[in-house]
């Protein structure tokens, strides 16, 4: 996570079924930058979220991510993290299994120490062992973390970071935030524009259509 | 590739081959449906038969209609559930198409060679009249013909489980595309009952395997379309 | 212009010569066609069975040819191209399978045998309505022609092995199969004189003929319907 990483869109462009979603954005981000994703629902955060996370194939327009020696089959993959309500988990599986085989589907080996470390962090340490699908939304939500955080991505993208989280867990998620601002690239989707100020770039998608 | 994305790659192969097949033995849907599917089958075909006795290449023939109403029901599991549990995005984030491809190719290998195997033992075992006297010829064709299934079954999973349809498209699909491959099985498991000699039935087997060839390559060359939004 | 206008003397010219042209035991004149033994009367029909069977599997190489465009290009043309071309196929394939029988039930006694040739063109018609079964279950535009497209290229590579290696692996009843000493391609070559011959070729250019003229047609209409409505299902 030491080596310089640029992250950059250029005019992205988004038709879906004859509609236009957005059109033109733009953002170059480097180590220690922020951007802010903004618009109301069903402007399209989400849609710009899985295109940056390189899920989905933009209409038009190109999404870089570059660090130094990181090309190969996997891609970018090992350099994002992505936190989303549509991020769905194996809900048959406990945490620390769902960890473990989110590890070896990366291609990864899995470090238990790191695992747990993060588990304690998201306080999922007590239930790590129950199945998925007994847990709350809000342990859902946090159990997203820890599966978007194990393997240390020097990008982190949430969509809608707070989103079934109790006080506690809005907590923790800003300290993982605060965290990451420091030596990572943060992009953050959200309709909730409190912290507006704390970002170093922004994308209004209200304004992109 | 370098070899440091090899190794890798293949770790991620088998984890996705290894989490379905936990997934199964932990759930254990599709096992107990197949094999209660299977053993049903099998039933209503004795029932069918009655005392009659019925001509080799009816009995060969009724064999692979199991194993392909079996395969049917088994083998779109691996990516339907996916779908149905959203857990195709987090594939996708996690690790490249032809890994998924591969693992989950590997997962359907595993399932239709062991409920092929369960379904031809039962048959022996139940099935009157229906004697193997090359076994050789037979065990070959019994392998390469589950290969062959799982080969196509496996990206016209992918396929119904992107388009998000209904089960009953599955068949549909899958039948045109596996129809070269139950001929030559049919025909190569009547000649098993007959008793021809594993040097003459040579060529069904270089046919086999070309279409698992062609089949395994065609499929991890469209997987990606399937695949990626 | 010029090609309607081709297409319909062509056509017209066939059709009278199928239909119209007597049979002689011993053709003298250049419109008497010959009595092939066993076939007589019936040997016209070979003048619009074949060529239907023909545009069958000519019109599915299309749609498959297009389809690989569409993968790599995403023209939303090419994909209305591929399902225009499956279209004309699929109407072809299901005109060859009733000239087919009806040849069947006069010649050999039963419409339908599972002679390799029949069941070629039987899949060929299943793997038609697996097509556009596909196409009807998928809302999305895009998912439609992708997954449309990867289906018709997998599908594609089982009509080689339909068309010449299956009628060569199994004997059957139509000319050219195992056991006819002659072995001919999809073409049949049984003894037809060289006005025949005439006949049958120029025959065979004209349904080709049709075809691409109908299949300029759909794509033209096609078009239109896009341009009017996005969402249309096709």
């Amino acid at each position: 996570m030491n080596a310089p990483i640029t992250l950059r869109a250029d005019g992205l462009r988004m038709v879906f079924n004859r509609r236009v979603i957005f059109d033109g954005v733009h953002f170059a981000l480097g180590e220690m930058q922020t951007l802010l994703i903004s618009g109301r629902n069903g402007a399209g955060k989400s849609t710009l979220v899985k295109i940056i996370a390189g899920v989905l194939t933009p209409t038009a327009g190109s999404v870089t991510v570059s660090v130094p020696g990181s090309d190969g089959i996997f891609g970018v993959r090992s350099l994002l993290g992505l936190v989303s309500p549509y991020l769905a988990l194996y809900e048959e599986f406990s945490a620390e299994e769902n960890l473990k085989q989110i590890a070896a589907i990366r291609g990864l080996p899995y470090d238990r120490d790191v695992a747990h470390d993060l588990l304690r962090r998201v306080a999922l340490f007590q239930r790590k062992d129950d199945p998925v699908r007994t847990y709350s939304s809000g342990m859902k939500q946090r159990a997203r973390y820890a599966a978007a955080l194990l393997h240390r991505p020097p990008v982190l993208i949430l969509d809608e970071p707070m989103s079934n989280l109790d006080t506690d867990g809005v907590a923790i998620v800003r300290e993982v935030m605060a965290e990451h601002r420091r030596d990572g690239i943060l992009i953050v989707a959200t309709s909730d524009l409190s912290d507006v100020d704390r970002f170093d770039e922004r994308v209004d998608l209200n304004a992109l259509r | 590739m370098r070899s440091g994305d090899t190794r890798r790659w293949l770790r991620s192969v088998a984890g996705i081959f290894l989490k379905d097949l936990r997934s199964e033995l932990r759930t254990r849907y599709a096992v107990s449906a197949l094999v209660m599917f299977v053993v049903t089958t099998i039933a209503i075909i004795m029932f069918s038969l009655g005392q009659e006795a019925a001509p080799a290449e009816v009995l060969s023939g009724m064999l692979w209609v199991v194993i392909f109403f079996g395969a049917m029901s088994g083998l779109s599991r691996t990516f339907v559930m996916e779908e149905e549990r959203g857990t195709a995005m987090t594939l996708q984030l996690l690790t490249p198409p032809s890994a998924v491809y591969f693992g989950k190719l590997l997962f359907n290998i595993v399932l239709v060679v062991a409920l092929n195997v369960f379904t031809v033992l039962l048959y022996l075992f139940l099935i009157n009249g229906f004697v193997i006297r090359s076994a050789d010829v037979f065990v070959l064709t019994i392998v390469f013909g589950s290969l062959g299934f799982a080969s196509a079954a496996t990206v016209i999973a992918a396929i119904i489980a992107r388009a998000n349809t209904k089960g009953t498209l599955y068949p549909v699909l899958s039948f045109p595309i596996l129809l070269p491959l139950l001929i030559t099985v049919i025909d190569a498991t009547k000649s098993a009952t007959e008793g021809v000699p594993l040097a003459e039935a040579g060529g069904v087997f270089q046919f086999l395997i070309s279409y698992i060839v062609v089949l395994t390559t065609l499929s991890y060359l469209l997987f990606e379309y399937i695949w990626k939004d | 212009m010029a090609l309607r206008i081709t297409l319909g003397i062509l056509l017209t010219l066939v059709l009278c010569a199928g239909i119209g042209f007597p049979l002689s035991q011993n053709p003298q004149h250049w419109y008497e066609l010959p009595v092939i033994p066993g076939l007589e009367e019936k040997a016209r029909l070979i003048f619009f069975h074949v060529p239907t069977a023909w545009l069958s599997v000519i019109a599915f190489l299309t749609g498959m040819v297009f389809s690989v465009r569409y993968l790599r290009r995403r023209d939303p043309m090419d994909d209305l191209r591929s399902s225009a071309a499956a279209g004309l196929g699929f109407m072809f394939c299901i005109l060859a399978t009733l000239t087919g029988a009806i040849w069947a039930k006069f010649n050999w006694g039963s419409f339908w045998n599972w002679d390799p040739r029949e069941t070629s063109i039987f899949v060929l018609l299943l793997i038609y309505g697996a097509y556009f079964s596909l196409r009807s279950a998928i809302e999305n535009q895009e998912k439609r022609s992708t997954l449309s497209a990867v289906y018709s290229i997998l599908a594609a590579i089982t009509v080689p092995f339909f068309i010449f290696i299956l009628p060569r692996i199994t004997s059957g009843l139509h000319p050219g199969s195992k056991g006819d000493p002659d072995g001919a391609g999809p073409v049949v070559q049984f003894q037809m004189s060289p006005n025949m011959r005439v006949i049958f070729f120029t025959s065979l250019f004209a349904f080709t003929l049709l075809f691409i003229w109908m299949f300029q047609l759909r794509v033209r209409a096609g078009k239109l319907e896009m341009d009017r409505d996005p969402q249309q299902a096709s």
